[in-house]
């Protein structure tokens, strides 16, 4: 992967300045560099104080994080930005649709475009979800879609988030930053709002709630409690939506509701936005040794009385060996061509791409099928020898567990290094919010930079920072 | 609200106080030590008991030291009462009903946890001592005042209140309840050195010297103070000021949720039988055994708001 090759969202691959960046181009060649340096350093003080933190697992001495921020903001423009939700609009509606078919009708496989053992053998399947439709058929009311970029007009989805996306708190709040510290960049450039999220986020699960409650539904969001890594952003989400912040032991199931210990006894609660996995949801459906979830939720879901937001089994949507049939899942349900292009995948469960990775392993991007986070994955190109070895055993051992990609020369945005500006490679994971009332699109989203130089993971449990993403006015 | 949110605010609240009541006590142990001439580290060990520290001391320690005091009831997180574990446990809990305090009041105790913690990062030195809880009493203060300032007036309040006053209660009854015989009259000789100093360690402890003093005027007499300290409805740290805001507070609660729960009755027993009457009739029933009733009835009043509020259960 040679330098010339990757595209700069700020200067395009001919070093000129491109056109969503030219009024912040002119800003910051007349910003003293130190004072940016102190305002580098204050954002990160504003981070601590607001105590916008990430406990890192299997950390003990670091249990509180910051994921560092980096001042530049990644831009895009408005015509860029329709055209991503166009595409990101299909396919969060395909994904509902295929959703709702894999759990009533299996249409899809009926049709041939995916293997029957695709769905059968896949732990993402939810057998108590067959023939169960969830209030306003919504499975995923809310999706993380995550993004890269190739060049001006290349687009790619890395990967489906359908279960319980994390990172919004972070596109809010380092807006909220970014406001407070360079607020005459905001007068310049007509930046698109992203503060009307959590407004939206409410109405939306509002939307979803029960059918003949008459009254207005009760909100509440549901957290593995205060060790959990988001846990900051389940309180955030709690707070600025004005609902409860629950865990599993303030909530029981009373009079076939599913209700929340308060001081004046135990009230019902409509719609739980849950950030807890399907498998510890219900110790009495699920996993029996979960402290997490609600003995009986599953039964007062089956009878149609709580929205489960997103719906338990939406992970056969997002796991990375369905990603690869993504495509022909958009097809079938949408009828049209999939706007926003998958990246190649091999299914290292078949034969014949087994053997091509094989034997092209130092060029491939390897994951395991049901990892996340950056954990368990092979990056060829920058992967010694000796791990390559290993991975290679691992790979033969159970194929059916991986699948391979190439490696994409993923687009840069300068960050403010101690050099000065440097180009480091990012991702983005626009926000969506799926109702009744139709798709909604945050303009902006979590831009995840690789602050290590050539680096291409983004995670921050991996080192990755953040950065504010500005979706320009059309 | 929830019961869980009641919990951890009136948790919030009460190890934020002792937190306070805590480094008090250092600066006064501190100052009586730079005070009195032929001072030894012994009388550490009257302010470790005084703060309720001197077992799990001297459990971890083989001898007393003035430095190993101080380091034990400021820093050591094998002391679950030093002042850092408490603004830690406070923390803890406020991370835990964040969307329940305004931003103020979160960035101000996150403030006084970040500062606390750089300044007790190693030992502190006597040098650094002062400004240390200094800067902690300070931090502690922006809360309460953050408090004050920007929270509603509603249920979240009215925990977070009670909380504050029942441990200042348990408090000053846990100082009397330690230093009582320094203030039964047959056994005092009034005006000796060793009892000015214990007095003054007394209302040290209680930030209550100027307050003595601009009352009952410069010389201190025990009636006064166990006057002062009890039923002094001036006195903010008294025993008999501390349960009138828990009655309020509790009748807040009562109010805006419309039904008076057995608490009320509790508090309201307390406040009725052991602190309307005056000073002598304290003495007639028995310094030490009113300090114990007292504290005997402050820990079943915690109990009960733990379950008419739905704290666990």
């Amino acid at each position: 992967m040679s330098n010339d090759t990757i595209f700069d969202e700020m200067l395009g691959h001919d070093q000129t300045v491109r056109g969503p960046y030219q009024q912040f181009d002119q800003w910051i060649a007349d910003e003293d560099p130190k004072r940016l340096r102190a305002k580098q350093r204050e954002a990160e003080e504003l981070f601590r104080l607001t105590g916008i933190t990430f406990n890192v697992y299997g950390r003990a001495e670091a249990e509180e994080r910051l994921i560092p921020f980096d001042i530049i903001p990644r831009i895009i423009s408005g015509a860029e930005w329709v055209r991503l939700s166009r595409g990101i609009e299909q396919r969060v509606r395909a994904i509902n649709a295929f959703l709702h078919d894999i759990y009533h009708g299996q249409e899809i496989i009926k049709a041939g475009r995916i293997p029957q053992e695709m769905i059968a053998k896949n732990s993402a399947f939810e057998p108590c979800m067959i023939g169960l439709t969830p209030p306003g058929n919504i499975y995923t009311h809310i999706v993380g879609i995550d993004l890269v970029r190739t060049g001006p007009d290349q687009f790619y989805v890395l990967e489906d988030n359908a279960r319980t996306p994390s990172g919004v708190s972070y596109m809010l709040e380092n807006r909220e930053t970014m406001l407070q510290m360079f607020p005459e960049l905001f007068s310049k450039n007509r930046v698109q709002p992203v503060q009307q999220y959590p407004a939206q986020l409410l109405r939306s699960l509002q939307a979803c709630a029960p059918s003949g409650l008459g009254r207005k539904p009760t909100v509440g969001v549901l957290t593995p409690g205060i060790f959990n890594s988001a846990y900051f952003e389940h309180a955030f989400l709690a707070d600025e939506m004005g609902v409860e912040l629950v865990e599993g032991h303030d909530l029981r199931v009373v009079d076939g509701r599913v209700a929340m210990r308060t001081t004046q006894g135990y009230q019902p609660i409509d719609v739980l936005y849950r950030r807890v996995d399907d498998e510890f949801l219900d110790p009495l459906n699920f996993n029996p040794e979960s402290q997490l979830g609600v003995p009986g939720i599953m039964d007062v879901y089956r009878a149609g009385r709580i929205t489960i937001a997103n719906a338990p089994g939406t992970g056969i949507a997002d796991d990375k060996a369905i990603y690869s049939y993504m495509p022909e899942i958009v097809e079938f349900y949408t009828g049209e061509r999939p706007l926003l292009e998958n990246v190649p995948t091999w299914r290292c469960a078949e034969p014949d791409s087994l053997a091509y990775v094989l034997d092209n392993l130092e060029e491939l991007v390897v994951k395991e099928v049901h990892g996340s986070g950056g954990y368990g994955m092979l990056i060829g190109p920058t992967a010694t020898k000796r791990e390559i070895a290993a991975f290679r055993k691992k790979l033969k051992a159970r194929p059916g567990n991986y699948i391979a990609q190439p490696t994409l020369s993923l687009s840069t945005v300068p960050i403010f290094a101690r050099s000065g500006l440097a180009p480091r490679h990012v991702d983005l994971r626009p926000f969506v919010l799926v109702s009744p009332d139709g798709v909604q699109i945050t303009p902006g989203g979590l831009t995840r930079v690789a602050l290590k130089k050539g680096s291409l993971v983004v995670n921050s449990s991996q080192g990755g920072g953040t950065k504010d993403t500005w979706v320009l006015e059309a | 609200m929830l019961g869980k949110t009641a919990n951890g605010l009136y948790w919030m609240y009460r190890y934020l106080e002792r937190a306070e009541n805590a480094a008090r006590l250092i600066e006064t142990g501190q100052r009586i030590a730079l005070t009195r001439l032929g001072s030894s580290d012994e009388e550490w060990r009257s302010i470790l008991q005084t703060g309720g520290m001197a077992e799990g001391y001297d459990a971890a320690h083989e001898r007393l030291t003035k430095d190993a005091a101080i380091n034990w009831m400021l820093r050591d997180k094998d002391n679950p009462a030093s002042v850092m574990s408490d603004i830690s446990a406070a923390r803890q809990n406020a991370r835990m009903v964040r969307a329940a305090l305004t931003e103020e009041v979160w960035e101000a105790l996150n403030g006084v946890y970040m500062r606390a913690q750089s300044l007790t990062q190693r030992k502190v030195s006597e040098r650094d001592l002062p400004a240390t809880l200094g800067a902690i009493r300070q931090g502690t203060a922006l809360v309460r005042g953050a408090t004050h300032g920007t929270m509603m007036r509603n249920d979240i309040y009215d925990f977070a209140r009670i909380g504050t006053f029942l441990e200042r209660a348990d408090n000053t009854a846990r100082i009397l309840d330690v230093k009582y015989y320094v203030l039964l009259p047959s056994l005092s000789a009034v005006g000796s050195t060793v009892d000015n100093v214990q007095w003054e360690t007394i209302l040290s402890a209680v930030s209550g010297r100027g307050g003595f003093r601009m009352e009952y005027g410069p010389i201190a007499d025990p009636r006064d103070i166990s006057q002062f300290l009890i039923l002094d409805k001036r006195m903010p740290r008294s025993l008999a000021f501390c349960t009138r805001k828990l009655r309020d507070n509790l009748g807040y609660l009562a109010s805006s949720y419309g039904s008076r729960m057995p608490s009320m009755a509790k508090v309201g027993h307390l406040e009725r039988t052991y602190l309307s009457h005056d000073i002598d009739a304290v003495f007639d029933f028995g310094l030490h055994e009113f300090i114990q009733k007292v504290l005997m009835l402050l820990a079943d009043l915690g109990q009960q708001i733990e379950h008419d509020y739905r704290f666990y259960e």
